[in-house]
């Protein structure tokens, strides 16, 4: 079991570096806001879901949701795994008698967390600025969704980060990997003007199955929100990612 | 593995190494190598870049495994050191290594929560000196104040064995007087420290005893005195052979020993008094005062060169 006194003092500190990292602070946090506020200015007016009509705010606070939180756990939890251990920090981390459980399991709490933060924050500035109205019914669709895609996400990005040899490389491979998905997925743009083929190609990744598991609380005026067939797909990509991670991943930079 | 009667360590073995190697696909860095360490003792270890010393230390602190041999620190096979293991050794690593974004007592106070006995933080920063740094990010200090707070993280956990890789590289003269005070201590406090370094100046101002590695195998072990038979090795008498005054001028039993180097007349000899009076009487004659004379005996660095280059040329 972990040592949860342990845990805590870790979770605290990697908060901190987070917080006080202009380039995770600014990326992470306000480039999710940047783009609400001008898709919401570029595109105005309606579009179908599911064959009803709904506004195009409304469509576009899930959506960049999906891109807060995969900023979150993802892109920005990769570029710090690989960073630190490009540089020796998690080598050193090693050295030191704390469970590498300890280490890991805050680090994606940090992702968790960041990804509430996130998605409380778009949904606040979606309800004021766009008068979005989330029924109160589904709001635990919606945090089930929030934190499973963000749990899934970290779990991916400790996958993924073994791929990544350098840490000048991380940015631009994790950004190649998320933006064509952004674009298909529906979360740059509504999901009636892409193409079906190109919906299939989504369907094989996670990043769409999160956006309609987010989608589907602000939509679903009945029931609890709640996308099971969705987040399972999420969570199965999550669960395949941490089988490959405890496999594969690295404290120390490869040896020449 | 080599059976485990034949290495049994005495008592007050911190480390104990038989016959340790390591190969990478057909490359052979270490080629069996034995070292014994002692508590309380600092030992350096020194060998040119390539020679398997990076192998061997990450080898001891559990980083790598090993190919060949029979490895022990505190009494534990580091390939497979419990936790308890890890919480008695204290580890600086070549290059600066902590988030940056934590103050000098976070970072300090984290790596304490690490250990089950941890020194007290303020203590801890005392001891590297950064009493005046303590609230400051770690990447707003100075390359010499960054591997102070290394060392500290290091001494956080109060370990008995501290490994320190090359701790003083890129330091200006007093930062690295300084570092040789913070490891000295380390030596009154009971700490069994492994040193490696590129300053033979360092080794000779630390080391109770240490050990040269060359092309993956130890050429030589002794204190800073003996290594390499330094003691007993032949003092070098120089000086500047006078303008217009003729070498061959020099008695016979001076002339055997004279060598001419780096535009320096260097004697070697076994009795220094009494080849120092023989030149004092030739130099008297010819009416030289000889002013810029020097006696020495090979420095650390000498022994080193010549036991690392024999080794380099042999491969």
């Amino acid at each position: 079991m972990i040592d949860r006194r342990l845990l805590a003092t870790q979770f605290r500190a990697d908060l901190k570096v987070f917080w006080r990292n202009p380039q995770s602070r600014y990326f992470t946090m306000m480039l999710p806001v940047v783009f609400l506020v001008i898709f919401a200015a570029i595109f105005k007016g309606y579009t179908v879901v599911d064959g009803r009509p709904i506004k195009l705010t409304t469509y576009y606070v899930p959506g960049i949701m999906t891109l807060g939180i995969i900023s979150a756990s993802f892109v920005n939890l990769t570029v710090a795994i690989v960073t630190q251990r490009e540089s020796g920090v998690l080598k050193r981390v090693r050295a030191t008698p704390v469970p590498p459980a300890v280490v890991i399991t805050s680090r994606a709490t940090v992702g968790v967390l960041v990804a509430l933060v996130m998605s409380g924050l778009l949904l606040a500035i979606g309800h004021v600025a766009y008068d979005v109205r989330l029924p109160g019914s589904t709001m635990p669709g919606l945090i089930a969704a929030v934190i499973v895609g963000a749990a899934s996400f970290c779990c991916l990005s400790f996958a993924i980060s073994t791929l990544i040899g350098a840490a000048d490389a991380a940015p631009p491979a994790v950004n190649l990997a998320v933006l064509p998905l952004y674009f298909i997925s529906g979360v740059f743009v509504p999901e009636s003007q892409i193409p079906p083929f190109l919906r299939h190609v989504a369907d094989l990744f996670p990043i769409r199955h999160l956006s309609q598991a987010l989608l589907k609380p602000f939509i679903d005026t009945h029931g609890s929100g709640l996308a099971p067939d969705h987040l399972l797909i999420v969570a199965v990509w999550g669960i395949a990612g941490l089988a490959l991670a405890t496999r594969t991943f690295r404290w120390t930079p490869k040896v020449a | 593995m080599a059976p485990a009667g034949a290495t049994a360590p005495s008592a007050g073995t911190v480390v104990s190494v038989r016959g340790l190697r390591k190969t990478y696909g057909e490359r052979e860095v270490v080629r069996g190598i034995d070292l014994e360490i002692h508590a309380g003792e600092i030992f350096a270890f020194l060998g040119p870049n390539g020679a398997g010393k990076t192998v061997t230390v990450e080898t001891l602190e559990g980083y790598r495994t090993r190919s060949g041999g029979d490895v022990r620190v505190l009494g534990e096979d580091p390939q497979n050191a419990s936790r308890g293991w890890h919480s008695r050794i204290g580890v600086v690593l070549q290059s600066c290594t902590m988030p940056g974004e934590l103050t000098v007592a976070e970072l300090l106070e984290l790596y304490a929560s690490y250990y089950p006995r941890p020194r007290p933080v303020d203590e801890t920063v005392e001891l590297v000196g950064l009493q005046d740094d303590r609230d400051s990010r770690a990447m707003r200090l100075s390359g010499g104040q960054q591997r102070r707070l290394d060392v500290g993280l290091a001494l956080i956990g109060d370990p008995e064995l501290v490994f320190l890789d090359e701790p003083t590289t890129g330091f200006d003269p007093a930062a690295r007087h300084h570092a040789w005070e913070v490891i000295s201590n380390l030596r009154d406090l009971g700490k069994t420290v492994f040193l490696t370094t590129h300053y033979m100046e360092e080794a000779q101002a630390l080391a109770d005893r240490l050990a040269v590695i060359s092309a993956g195998r130890i050429v030589s072990v002794g204190t800073p005195e003996t290594l390499g038979g330094r003691d007993k090795a032949p003092s070098d008498i120089s000086f500047t052979m006078p303008a217009g005054i003729d070498a061959t001028t020099l008695p016979p039993e001076l002339a055997l020993r004279a060598e001419r180097r780096d535009g320096r007349l260097h004697l070697r000899s076994e009795h220094p008094a009494r080849t120092l009076h023989e030149l004092g009487g030739w130099a008297l004659q010819h009416g030289c005062e000889l002013d810029d004379l020097t006696v020495g005996r090979p420095t650390l660095e000498d022994v080193y060169l010549a036991l690392t280059e024999t080794t380099e040329r042999d491969l």
